[in-house]
């Protein structure tokens, strides 16, 4: 007699992992690598600014709002920080993540209680939802979202609801439940490299590179 | 063995007074999950329990159910409930050996045709059935004999339950759960590694009394394996707390504090463990300081080892994702080298055009 369950949930800590990983670490070199290598062509003109602290400027200055954006599209920027922060706090400060973290690089540090990670993902799902719907009710992004936008938005919600079922076993088996959370994470590894969620390893090159553009020319960002 | 005393006479012979025995059938009923309304349903079912014949089959075994069974501090009125059966086969206690234990057997399987209870513990080799015989006969001889006029069967211990250890992989002996052989009979599954004394003597009580009780999907009874230990662990607030031992000689494992990190199988185990407890209710493996293996559950020698936390994966992963990280790496960079070639290639291709070229053309 076998716990179809925990079948389930070993093949996703088992095969299941193994071959999510081996395509996220393969995804995410291939597409790193390949960029690097590509390279650009050589700017033979003469620096009227410093590209490089420009380009090192950029990469943080990148992550505050313009001036007026925030009023501008309140939901798109509040909703967009609140998610963020809320998946990084779920993700990196909860104590069986941790220990995760821990067995794959070998390095760890003080867990959040359950209190503050439960109110991270809350948040941040209360965000993504705002988001979908400002997605789906604006014309304007609606037209320009496509298929990718929408797999994402499914594929990072996923594992936040998982989660926080399995944790405080709202339904379902709690052994069923860690099965789908850890297999709803894997989905997420797949896709990675392959969608705009490689923005979360690509963002500090990209805008490294567009502030040393502008940078160079003079212009501050 | 039919003369035995009843319940009763057994009582008055340990000392154990009427007042403790209702309130041992007043935790009974708490355990079981049953109405209190039920408490003296219980206590007159089991001081007229018909005292059913029970046969208690050992195969690939340690004896750890047993031990675990008959070592509660004796005398203890489990012990008595466990009496109060009329034990006619039992390797490890009885005293007939040989032929003479295999007639008890064949006696009490013939009187009671039909009626007798099998408790099976241990797991059965299917492979070659040489591995494990009793004066001659194979473990799955002897079971299906057995259970062929049996009431109900009740697997007593993971082994007999899922397979427990000797099913574990490599799995040598090709050992078996009972419910893999015997699909025509009644099966209780009370598994554990071993099962706590309680929690069989319980489930033999709720046989006497109301007959088969509630099962889930892996024929355990609810009212013992209803619930995670996870959920009813007296270290669950610093869980939720995020407080946990990083090592089992550390400042939070001293403190009491939850042991998810040593690899404790709690959220995924269901058992009475953490509220029943153990040698009368003083302790269980996570309040001794140990992480729950997960013994109640099926195959839980396999599932990732004893020291690994469930959210961590079980394989060989880190290799697999140097190797995937080295190989995305090389096809990368072979794909940006052949995207400049093409680039080069095209650059060389290239053919100047002029106006006057152009003329010539039209």
């Amino acid at each position: 007699m076998n716990n179809a369950y925990f079948d389930l949930l070993m093949w996703a800590r088992g095969p299941g992992f193994d071959i999510a990983l081996a395509i996220f670490a393969a995804g995410i070199a291939l597409r790193v690598v390949e960029i690097l290598v590509l390279g650009r062509k050589r700017d033979q003109s003469k620096a009227k600014g410093s590209p490089v602290a420009q380009g090192v400027r950029t990469i943080f200055s990148r992550s505050l709002p313009r001036a007026g954006m925030v009023h501008y599209a309140p939901v798109t920027y509040i909703g967009g920080y609140l998610f963020h922060i809320g998946f990084f706090v779920a993700f990196f400060f909860f104590g069986p993540h941790i220990v995760f973290i821990d067995s794959l690089i070998g390095i760890s540090w003080p867990d959040a209680g359950r209190v503050i990670v439960e109110s991270a993902v809350a948040l941040s799902v209360l965000a993504m939802i705002a988001l979908m719907f400002t997605r789906l009710t604006d014309p304007v992004r609606r037209a320009i979202s496509t298929f990718d936008d929408y797999l994402v938005w499914v594929l990072t919600i996923l594992p936040m609801l998982t989660g926080y079922i399995a944790v405080n076993k709202l339904f379902g088996d709690a052994t069923l439940m860690m099965a789908l959370h850890i297999l709803s994470v894997e989905a997420l590894m797949v896709a990675f490299p392959f969608t705009k969620l490689m923005h979360a390893v690509t963002f500090v090159t990209s805008r490294y590179y567009n502030g040393a553009i502008q940078g160079r020319k003079g212009a501050e960002s | 063995m039919a003369q035995k005393p009843m319940l009763p006479e057994l009582m008055q012979a340990h000392g154990i007074s009427r007042r403790g025995f209702l309130k041992y059938c007043a935790s009974l009923a708490s355990v079981m999950a049953v109405s209190p309304a039920l408490v003296p349903k219980i206590a007159h079912a089991l001081e007229n329990a018909p005292r059913p014949s029970v046969i208690w089959l050992s195969f690939q075994e340690c004896t750890g159910c047993t031990e675990a069974l008959t070592r509660s501090h004796a005398p203890t009125i489990e012990d008595l409930i466990f009496n109060a059966v009329s034990l006619d086969y039992h390797h490890t206690l009885q005293a007939a050996s040989g032929h003479a234990a295999e007639l008890a057997r064949e006696q009490a399987m013939e009187e009671h045709y039909g009626k007798y209870l099998v408790v099976v513990d241990g797991s059965i080799p299917i492979g070659d059935e040489a591995y494990s015989c009793i004066a001659g006969i194979s473990n799955l001889q002897m079971l299906k004999e057995t259970a062929a006029g049996a009431a109900a069967i009740v697997s007593m211990g993971t082994c007999a339950a899922y397979g427990g250890v000797g099913h574990a992989d490599p799995n040598p002996t090709g050992a078996v759960a009972v419910t893999e052989i015997i699909k025509d009979k009644p099966i209780i599954n009370v598994p554990g590694c071993p099962p706590i004394p309680v929690v069989m003597t319980g489930v033999l009580a709720h046989f006497l009394t109301f007959g088969i009780p509630e099962l889930d999907a892996l024929g355990r009874p609810t009212a013992f394996y209803g619930e995670t230990i996870h959920d009813r662990c007296y270290r669950r607030p610093f869980y939720d707390k995020g407080m946990f031992a990083e090592s089992f000689d550390d400042e939070g494992a001293r403190a009491g504090w939850c042991l998810y990190k040593l690899g404790c199988k709690g959220p995924t185990t269901r058992s009475a463990c953490a509220t029943v407890k153990w040698n009368g209710g003083v302790s269980f493996p996570i309040e001794a300081g140990h992480p729950c293996l997960g013994c109640t559950e099926p195959d839980f020698w396999d599932n990732g080892g004893f020291y690994k936390p469930l959210s961590v994966p079980a394989g060989d992963f880190r290799k697999i994702g140097l190797a995937a990280l080295g190989a995305g790496a090389v096809a990368g960079a072979a794909g940006a080298v052949i995207s400049r070639a093409g680039k080069a290639r095209a650059a060389a291709a290239h053919e100047t055009v002029d106006a006057h070229d152009l003329e010539k053309k039209s």
